[in-house]
């Protein structure tokens, strides 16, 4: 009997650590986003409808986003990009690329101290303008940059 | 995919400058096989999570059109050396890779 008990004492013992663990955020479950993927964005076909889904249609243009990327990508397939945001609060920071069959590339979610840059590589079928979104304080802006490539990197 | 990820912080005042390189082969679902004639099926790190000492600071969805071996640098205020930055992945398939450095 007594033994029992202190089996049980150390399983519930164990188990509660692996709940604080979680409780604190050591030990996510699955590490996975609580947003779902947005399919629907991510298919769009045109800038427009991307944007809307994403819900940042009527943007406005705006210096204080900055695009970092070369004028001329010899390969489509690495298009390197950094975006910049000057604007405060900025939360999201999205990149579309007009002429992909799916503009919408990536969409990052800022917290806890992430400051508004973001350095990554994209993939581009052909000259196009990159477009970067950032959302801040409710509010959506935009650039662009053209970005003239020699030899497409979506598809062929 | 076998090798996961490479990830390196180093910190320039108080902002940790994270760069990282992920392995996949980032497939877009548009390609054909040059044999078959086939479209080769979509295959891409979709969700991306950056947490600082376990708290997130960025999340991301990707599309398609990362580039193969994806690069993503990222920036992080209020971090000190010895603070754990981890990335977790997950691609359309539901495999995972993820990566953990220190703050240097």
């Amino acid at each position: 009997m007594n033994q029992l008990r202190r089996t049980f004492l150390k399983n519930t013992g164990a188990a509660g650590t692996i709940a604080v663990a979680i409780a604190a955020g050591l030990l996510k479950p699955g590490q996975v986003l609580a947003a779902e993927w947005n399919k629907a964005a991510f298919n769009a076909t045109t800038t427009d409808e991307a944007m809307k889904l994403v819900s940042v249609a009527g943007a406005a243009e705006s210096k204080d986003v900055q695009i970092k990327a070369p004028d001329i990508a010899e390969n489509g397939a690495v298009v390197p990009v950094e975006i910049t945001s000057k604007i405060p609060g900025t939360t999201s920071i999205m990149i579309f690329v007009d002429k992909n069959q799916n503009p919408l590339v990536t969409d990052f979610t800022l917290s806890n101290g992430a400051e508004p840059y973001i350095s990554t590589r994209i993939k581009m079928a052909s000259t196009s303008h990159v477009r970067a979104v950032i959302k801040a304080g409710g509010k959506a802006y935009f650039a662009t940059k053209e970005v003239k490539v020699t030899i497409g990197g979506c598809g062929g | 995919m076998a090798e996961g990820m490479k990830i390196r912080a180093t910190l320039q005042g108080d902002v940790a400058d994270v760069k990282s390189l992920m392995n996949h082969i980032m497939e877009t679902g548009l390609r054909k096989d040059a044999k078959t004639g086939k479209l080769i099926p979509a295959h891409f790190i979709n969700q991306v999570v950056a947490t600082l000492n376990g708290k997130t600071v960025l999340e991301a969805h990707w599309g398609a059109a990362v580039s193969k071996n994806p690069f993503l640098g990222f920036k992080v205020k209020g971090a000190k050396a010895g603070d754990k930055i981890a990335i977790n992945t997950v691609d359309n398939n539901g495999e995972k890779i993820s990566g953990e450095t220190t703050v240097a």
